[in-house]
C-alpha cells in the first residue's frame, strides 16, 4: 500500500451524557492510502458517522492516534482543526447541507471564503467546478430551487473547491432515486480516477464492489477490512 | 475572512429577515433617536438659560425693591395710606463708598405709566435713570443717541423709547424729536434704542423679561424734578401711595472674582440700613453658578433615560441575535465543517449586529435631529442640535449592540459542530 493518507490507532471515541456513556468506536486501527477509494458499512448505530466525523477532524477521539497525512491531530486547536477542515478536508454529506440563502456560485465559494481567496478568483474556481457539474445554467439558484441530485453536485463540487486531500462522504445517495444516485457514483467514480482518496459511508451493498476497499462496522469495531479484487485496478 | 465579503454576506443574511431586522433597527433607532431629542433640548434649555444670565451681566450685582406686607399687629400702620419701602438714597451713597472694586452704580426709578403719542396711547414702564445705563446694560442704540450727562445736570425733558414702542407709538413718523406725553408731562425723543434681546435688565420682579424693548428711559433727576419720591398707585382698595426711591440698584464690579467679596460688602450695608428685608440681591454670577449645577443634574437625568431607552435597544438586539443563532445552527456547523474557525463566526454575527445597529444608528440620526426641529416648531422650545449629541448618540449605540451581540455571537461559534450540523 501507499503512503496512507489516513492512519487510525486503537482509535477510542466515547459520548458522555451525563451518567450514560456510549462508546461508539471501540480500539480502532485503520490505514487508507494515498488515492484509495475505501468504502464503510455497518447496520445504524455502528460507527460509521463517528468515524467519518474523527476523519474530518470536526471530533477529538477520546483515546488512540489520528495521523492525518503523517501528522498527528490529537493535540491541535480548534482553530488548527478549522484550518485542516478548510484545506485538506472534502465533506459530502446524505443531506447535501447546502447555505440555503446563498446561490449555487457562493455555496460552492463558502469552503475559499474562510481562506481568505480574492473573489473574483473564488468566481472562477467556483464556475469552473460548476461547470464540471453540469450546473452551469443553474449558477444564480438557490438550493431549494434545486433538485436532489442538483443539490448533490454543488455539495460535491464545494468539497473539490479547496482541492482537499481527502474526500469524505456519508451516504451522499442516502437520499437520492437509484438513477440520480448512481450518477452521483459515476461522478465519484471519476473523482477517484482523478486520484481522489475518498472515504464513503453506504448502506448499499451494490455500492460496495466500486470501491477498492470495504471496511464493515459492527458496534464500533471494524469486523473486516479487505481489498476489493473485483474493483477496478 | 476578507471584511468586504464578510459585510456583503451578512447584509444577504440580514436579507432573510427583512421584517425582523426592520423591527429590531426600529428599537435602536428610537434609541438614537431620543438622545439625540433629549440632548438636544437640555442643549436648548441650557444655552437658553446662559444667554439670559449672561444678558444680566455677570459683572453685576442686581438690587431691587421688594414691597413686603405690613405686619398685622402693628395697628397705626395697618391701614396706612402710605407705603414706604425699598432702596433708598442713602443706600446708594453707601453702597458707592463701602463697596470694593466698584466701577458703576446705575440707580433706577421704574414706574408704569401712561405714555401718549397724537391720539396714540398706552401703558408701559418708564425708566428714570442716569447715562451710564447704556452701558451696563450693553444696549444697542438703533437711532440718535441715549441720555447724556447734560440731560441729568439740567433736567432735561428728554427721553429715549425702545425699539418696539417706537414702532407701535410713532407708526408712520419719525420719532426723533416728536413731544412724547408720560403722564401728562411733556418729553422730546432723542434716541431709539435696541431690542431687549441684545441686552436688557429685568423692569418687573421677574429675574428677566423677553420680548422687545417697549420702555421709556428719562434721566433721572428730571423725574425727580417733575415728580419727587411719591407715586399714587391705584389698587382694588382705591388709591394707596407709594414712596420708593429707587426700585432698582445695579452695581457694576470691576472684575468677575470680585463679585463675591463685594456682594459681602453689599449684605452688610444693607442690612445695617433695613430692618426688613424690602430688598432683593441677584447676583447673576451665582445664577450661572447655579445654572451650570442644575444642567448637571438636568444631563445625568436625561443621560440615564437615554442610556435606558439604547439598552432596551440593545436587549431587542439580543433577542433578535439569539433567535436567529438558533435558527441558523445547520449554517453554523456547516461553515465549521467547511473550515471556519470560531472567530469566523463570531466575526459573521458581530457584522450582521453591527450593520443592524450602524443602520439603525444613522436612520435614528436622521429623525433624530428632526424631532428637536419639529419641538422648536411647535411648542417653541429651543432645541440645539450639537456634534457631540450625534457623535455620543451614535457610539454609544453602536457600542451598546456590540456588547449585547457578542453574546450571541459567542454562543453561536462554541457550538459543538456535530451537534450543529444534525440539528434539524
Ligand atoms: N453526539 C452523540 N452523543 C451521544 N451519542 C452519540 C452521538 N453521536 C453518535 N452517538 C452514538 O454513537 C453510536 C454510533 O453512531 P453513528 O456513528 O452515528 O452511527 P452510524 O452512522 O453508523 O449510524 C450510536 O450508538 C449513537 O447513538
Ligand atoms: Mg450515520
Amino acid at each position: 500500500m501507499s503512503e496512507p493518507i489516513v492512519e487510525l490507532r486503537r482509535a477510542v471515541k466515547e459520548y458522555v451524557l451525563g451518567a450514560l456513556r456510549v462508546t461508539a468506536l471501540r480500539g480502532i486501527d485503520l490505514r487508507i492510502g494515498a488515492g484509495e477509494y475505501a468504502v464503510v458499512m455497518g447496520a445504524s448505530g455502528s460507527g460509521k458517522s463517528t468515524l467519518l466525523n474523527l476523519l474530518g477532524c470536526l471530533d477529538h477521539l477520546s483515546s488512540g492516534d489520528y495521523l492525518l497525512g503523517g501528522q498527528s491531530v490529537a493535540n491541535l486547536s480548534d482553530a488548527e482543526l478549522s484550518e485542516i477542515r478548510s484545506r485538506r478536508i472534502g465533506f459530502i454529506f446524505q443531506s447535501y447541507n447546502l447555505i440555503p440563502q446563498l446561490n449555487v456560485l457562493e455555496n460552492i465559494e463558502v469552503p475559499l471564503f474562510y481562506q481568505g481567496v480574492h473573489e473574483a478568483e473564488a468566481r472562477d474556481r467556483a464556475q469552473a467546478l460548476a461547470a464540471r457539474m453540469g450546473l452551469s445554467d443553474r449558477l444564480r439558484h438557490k438550493p431549494m430551487e434545486l433538485s436532489g441530485g442538483q443539490q448533490q453536485r454543488v455539495a460535491i463540487a464545494r468539497s473539490l473547491v479547496c482541492d482537499p486531500i481527502l474526500m469524505l462522504a456519508d451516504e451522499p445517495t442516502g437520499n437520492l432515486d437509484s438513477k440520480t444516485g448512481h450518477e452521483i457514483l459515476e461522478l465519484i467514480d471519476e473523482l477517484h480516477a482523478e486520484g481522489k482518496t475518498i472515504v464513503m459511508v453506504t448502506h448499499d451493498d451494490d455500492i460496495a464492489h466500486r470501491a477498492q476497499r470495504v471496511v464493515r462496522f459492527l458496534d464500533g469495531q471494524i469486523v473486516s477490512n479487505e481489498r476489493n479484487g473485483a474493483a477496478r485496478p | 475572512m476578507r471584511p468586504e465579503r464578510m459585510v456583503k454576506l451578512a447584509v444577504k443574511n440580514l436579507g432573510q429577515y427583512k421584517l425582523r431586522a426592520g423591527l429590531t433597527m426600529l428599537g435602536i433607532i428610537f434609541g438614537v433617536c431620543s438622545v439625540v431629542a433629549m440632548l438636544s433640548v437640555g442643549e436648548g434649555a441650557n444655552r437658553e438659560i446662559q444667554e439670559k444670565i449672561q444678558r444680566l451681566g455677570s459683572k453685576n450685582i442686581l438690587l431691587k425693591s421688594v414691597k413686603v406686607p405690613q405686619e398685622e399687629g402693628d395697628n397705626a400702620s395697618s391701614r396706612r395710606m402710605l407705603a414706604r419701602y425699598g432702596l433708598t438714597y442713602v443706600d446708594a451713597e453707601e453702597l458707592s463708598r463701602d463697596v470694593p472694586n466698584l466701577v458703576a452704580s446705575t440707580p433706577m426709578k421704574i414706574l408704569r405709566f401712561d405714555v401718549q403719542y397724537k391720539a396714540r396711547r398706552l401703558q408701559t414702564d418708564v425708566v428714570a435713570t442716569t447715562p451710564w445705563y447704556l452701558r451696563v446694560q450693553n444696549h444697542r442704540m438703533v437711532r440718535g443717541r441715549f441720555l447724556a450727562g447734560a440731560d441729568m445736570e439740567f433736567g432735561s425733558p428728554v427721553c429715549v423709547v425702545g425699539s418696539r414702542l417706537a414702532r407701535i407709538l410713532f407708526a408712520g413718523y419719525d420719532p426723533i424729536g416728536q413731544t412724547l406725553s408720560i403722564d401728562g408731562d411733556a418729553y422730546t425723543v432723542v434716541g431709539v434704542v435696541g431690542d431687549i434681546a441684545q441686552g436688557e435688565v429685568a423692569t418687573s420682579n421677574e429675574l428677566w423679561l423677553e420680548g422687545e424693548n417697549q420702555n421709556v428711559y428719562i434721566p433721572l433727576r428730571t423725574y425727580l424734578q417733575k415728580r419727587g419720591d411719591l407715586f399714587a398707585q391705584w389698587s382694588q382698595g382705591g388709591s394707596t401711595f407709594e414712596q420708593v426711591e429707587l426700585h432698582e440698584l445695579i452695581l457694576t464690579i470691576d472684575h468677575q472674582e470680585n463679585v463675591v467679596r463685594a456682594v459681602d460688602a453689599v449684605r452688610r450695608v444693607l442690612k445695617k440700613n433695613h430692618a426688613k428685608e424690602d430688598f432683593s440681591v441677584v447676583v447673576p454670577l451665582e445664577l450661572i453658578r447655579q445654572a451650570r449645577e442644575t444642567r448637571r443634574l438636568f444631563n445625568i437625568v436625561l443621560g440615564s433615560i437615554a442610556a435606558i431607552s439604547l439598552i432596551v435597544g440593545g436587549i431587542g438586539i439580543m433577542n433578535i441575535m439569539l433567535a436567529t443563532v438558533s435558527e441558523r445552527t445547520r449554517e453554523i456547523g456547516i461553515r465549521r465543517a467547511l473550515g471556519a474557525r470560531r472567530r469566523d463566526i463570531v466575526l459573521q454575527f458581530l457584522t450582521e449586529t453591527l450593520i443592524l445597529s450602524i443602520s439603525g444608528g444613522v436612520v435614528g440620526l436622521l429623525f433624530g435631529a428632526l424631532i428637536p426641529m419639529a419641538i422648536t416648531a411647535l411648542t417653541g422650545v429651543k432645541t440645539v442640535l450639537t456634534f457631540p449629541a450625534f457623535a455620543i448618540a451614535f457610539l454609544v449605540s453602536v457600542t451598546v449592540s456590540v456588547v449585547f451581540g457578542i453574546y450571541p455571537a459567542r454562543r453561536a461559534a462554541l457550538m459543538d459542530p456535530i451537534e450543529a450540523l444534525r440539528h434539524e
